[in-house]
């Protein structure tokens, strides 16, 4: 039988979500298998769009894949909605907006769940992001959780974020500090049909000016839309790209890529570390005997860091093989 | 890193009729069971579903049927799957559906057709069972 992946190089869609699966589902496998995928898997740009619940996100990706599609790219699209810690299930409503595609290949929309991460993606959205590019979608389309957690994922994961607020958002920019205001490249006011629009870009205009960016030259522009009735949907399409322009004429796209890669490789170190070490320590049957010295007043948590780091970093430790 | 591998299930409403009520709680239902319930609303037509359970890679797909059309969209999904090489997806549904439609669409492949007032239990039993015989004969690489 021909592999998945034999068939997703030959262009098969249900192979390409049948390795999203295996991607998220996170199999031993996986580091292989993105090892055959990452040739080609920078190749497509990646939008992020985020912005509190029901701001019109998933309606604004429809708009600018239809646009994007037009253009003649082949667009995937990536939604991201909450798992319930409860009970590790979740409600995927985004694709409710994203009917009118026709299933004619141009158009992949996959739906993914956080499954316990908190920074407004799924941990597996960047790899899902490299398979679609690996498969040979040119834009890649990314909607956050969108549930008014701080949600920075979504600035290590794509090249242009669109920040998406509405007029209802008025009040909240001037104390809405940490997180949104400093991630937008681009500003949107939806539902710019409501009262209220013309203030809340006022407040933004006030608000951004104050703001000092990375990419020092870049001024975020805002732009007022009505995703329901499709109207300035092409000036956030002209507003995106001219970001995406300005950032590779100024070598900012290239150092963006740089220190997302960089922060990938530690990301994969730091959690292989842990895995190990944490598994060497519970192994070694130490970990309840030193939480015990600590509660007894014996020792504190620093000192038993220090004994423990020092005895297996140096090698000393003799751990059983067969139990690590 | 999650081991356990989750239960995908599409819903959706094909047809005319405008009624989401029903769907919803048992999306609800899906969610509290644990799994992982992709909603695409209404006025599906079979080859939109079809195509979308194919993009999200669901184990099953769930559809609410009350307009008395479903002697012709349970064996159009049915078809639609079979010439996207996709009969594997299990397809189930429900809605007020006589017990001699009910036999025939069983016996033509439609997995399980629940009658009103199931109780959701029994659709997620019977998809946790289902989901646990699938086979597949697949290779990664
Ligand atoms: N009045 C008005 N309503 C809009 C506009 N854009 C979207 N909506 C409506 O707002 C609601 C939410 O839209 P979505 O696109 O689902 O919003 P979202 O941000 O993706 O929502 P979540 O993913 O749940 O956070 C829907 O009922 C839309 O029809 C707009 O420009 N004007
Ligand atoms: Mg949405």
């Amino acid at each position: 039988m021909t592999s998945l992946l034999t068939r997703f190089q030959s262009g098969d869609r249900r192979a390409l979500a049948r390795i999203i699966s295996h991607i998220e589902d996170g199999s031993p496998r996986t580091p292989a298998l993105m090892g055959q995928l990452y040739p080609g898997g920078g190749k497509a740009l990646r939008i992020g769009i985020t912005g509190p619940p029901g701001a019109g996100k998933s309606t604004l990706v429809n708009g600018l894949a239809k646009l994007l599609r037009d253009a003649g790219n082949r667009i995937g699209i990536i939604a991201v909605d909450p798992t319930s810690p409860f009970t590790g299930g979740a409600l995927l409503g985004d694709r409710v907006r994203m009917n009118e595609f026709e299933p004619d290949g141009t158009v992949f929309f996959r739906s993914m769940a956080t499954r316990g991460a908190r920074g407004g993606l799924a941990t597996a959205t960047g790899d899902v992001a490299v398979a679609l590019s690996s498969f040979g979608f040119d834009i890649t389309l990314i909607e956050t959780v969108g549930v008014g957690q701080v949600e920075l994922d979504v600035v290590d994961a794509c090249d242009v974020v669109v920040v998406v607020l509405v007029p209802e958002s008025g009040d909240s920019v001037q104390t809405m500090k940490a997180g949104l205001m400093e991630i937008g490249d681009v500003f949107c006011v939806n539902k710019s049909d409501r009262p209220g629009a013309e203030r809340i870009v006022a407040d933004l205009k006030l608000t951004l000016d104050t703001r000092k960016r990375v990419d020092d030259a870049w001024r975020p522009p805002i732009v007022s839309t009505s995703a329901q009735t499709n109207t300035g949907l092409d000036k956030l399409y002209a507003a995106i790209f001219s970001y995406l322009d300005f950032a590779r004429e100024s070598g900012w796209f290239e150092t963006h890529r740089r220190e997302q890669a960089k922060k990938t490789v530690v990301t994969l170190l730091k959690q292989r570390f842990e895995r190990e070490f944490v598994e060497r320590l519970r192994s070694a049957g130490e970990f309840d005997s030193a939480v015990a010295a600590i509660l007894e007043g014996k020792t504190d948590p620093y000192r038993v860091g220090d004994e423990l780091y020092e005895r297996f970093t140096t090698g000393r430790e003799s751990v059983p093989q067969s139990r690590v | 890193m999650t081991t356990e591998r989750k239960i995908r299930v599409l819903l959706a409403k094909p047809g005319l009729d405008g009624h989401d009520r029903g769907i919803k709680v048992i999306a609800a239902a899906f969610r509290d069971a644990g799994f992982e319930v992709i909603y695409t609303g209404l006025r599906q037509t079979p080859a939109m579903i079809v195509d979308a359970a194919i993009q999200e890679d669901v184990d099953a797909i769930g559809v609410s049927i009350l307009s008395g059309a479903h002697m012709t969209l349970f064996p159009a999904i049915l078809d639609e799957l079979k010439a996207k090489d996709a009969s594997d997806i299990l397809l189930f549904g429900g809605g007020i559906i006589p017990d001699d439609d009910k036999d025939e669409l069983e016996k033509r492949g439609v997995a399980r057709v629940f009658t009103p007032g199931a109780p959701t239990e029994e659709a997620i039993g019977f998809l946790r069972d289902a989901v646990a015989r699938k086979k597949t004969d697949e290779t990664l690489m």
